[in-house]
């Protein structure tokens, strides 16, 4: 049976990345491999009791992918173009408060929806988070 | 290596999607990216395609597009809701943009009512017509 191992997210700094996601998003640190002979560091992360990783992804550079579309990833990941990831949590306004006072940049406060509340944040590269509160179904 | 100069206009396009019906003028959203005003209106442009006064009217249009769709507010209500203070200015600028007048945008969409969610037990409540004759 097909299982989802885990997704990827580019980022600019992959230590500014890790410490983002581990101290301020409290993720654990899943992965931490650097292979030198391909100037290329495997570094994944993920929520405590969930199996899937993210791996955080440095964007490359020359040989593997050329300057300009290097850059063109890298521009696209600093506009919130690049992806969005979605995560739960039981008290949106809880993990607010925490987060907000870690230092995570929130673009959307707590707010009400149909579906149950939820918060918009960035990480340190652009990369777009949705924290929702679903409401409970009857 | 550090970010591209987009990441910090980010902020600046972040405080317009989520704060727009506040007075927010260039200086604000400069000192969002943390660019002075000439580069910020410059990079701004140079990374969306527009100056950061047209997105944010952009955005506030389109807002109040939703709202004349969704409710019954006036025309003068939806246009201070979505932070604009000139109801000619913004009839004008909803005109050049949507092609018709607020008021005849409104009209090409089903009422506001036909989007609400309203509890069951509240239409019973006022489908009361009081007591029966006998």
């Amino acid at each position: 049976m097909i299982e989802l191992a885990g997704t990827q997210v580019w980022v600019h700094d992959q230590d500014e990345a890790l410490d983002f996601y581990t101290t301020k998003l409290g993720l654990e640190l899943r992965e931490d491999a650097t292979l030198p002979e391909m100037g290329f560091r495997w570094l994944t992360v993920g929520v405590p009791g969930q199996d899937v990783q993210i791996v955080l992804m440095q964007v490359p550079g020359p040989p593997v992918v050329d300057g300009e579309t290097a850059e063109e990833i890298r521009t696209l990941v600093a506009k919130g173009f690049a992806q969005t990831m979605f995560l739960v949590t039981d008290d949106c306004q809880r993990d607010y408060d925490e987060m907000s006072g870690r230092g995570v940049e929130f673009t959307e406060p707590p707010t009400r929806r149909p579906y149950g509340v939820d918060a918009s944040f960035r990480d340190p590269s652009g990369n777009s988070f949705r924290l929702t509160q679903r409401t409970e179904q009857p | 290596m550090g970010h591209p100069i987009e990441r910090h206009l980010l902020r600046a396009k972040d405080l317009i999607d989520g704060r727009y019906a506040e007075p927010l003028d260039l200086d604000a959203l400069a000192k969002a990216s943390g660019y002075s005003r000439a580069y910020f209106s410059r990079a701004f442009r140079a990374a969306y395609g527009v100056s950061p006064r047209e997105y944010l009217i952009t955005r506030r249009l389109e807002r109040a597009a939703a709202l004349l769709r969704t409710t019954d507010r006036s025309v003068a209500d939806v246009c201070h809701a979505v932070g604009l203070t000139s109801i000619g200015s913004f009839t004008t600028a909803f005109t050049r943009t949507y092609g018709r007048a607020p008021t005849a945008y409104r009209l090409e969409h089903p009422p506001a009512a036909a989007y609400a969610v309203v509890p069951e037990c509240v239409l019973r409540f006022h489908a009361t017509r009081g007591r029966v004759k006998q």
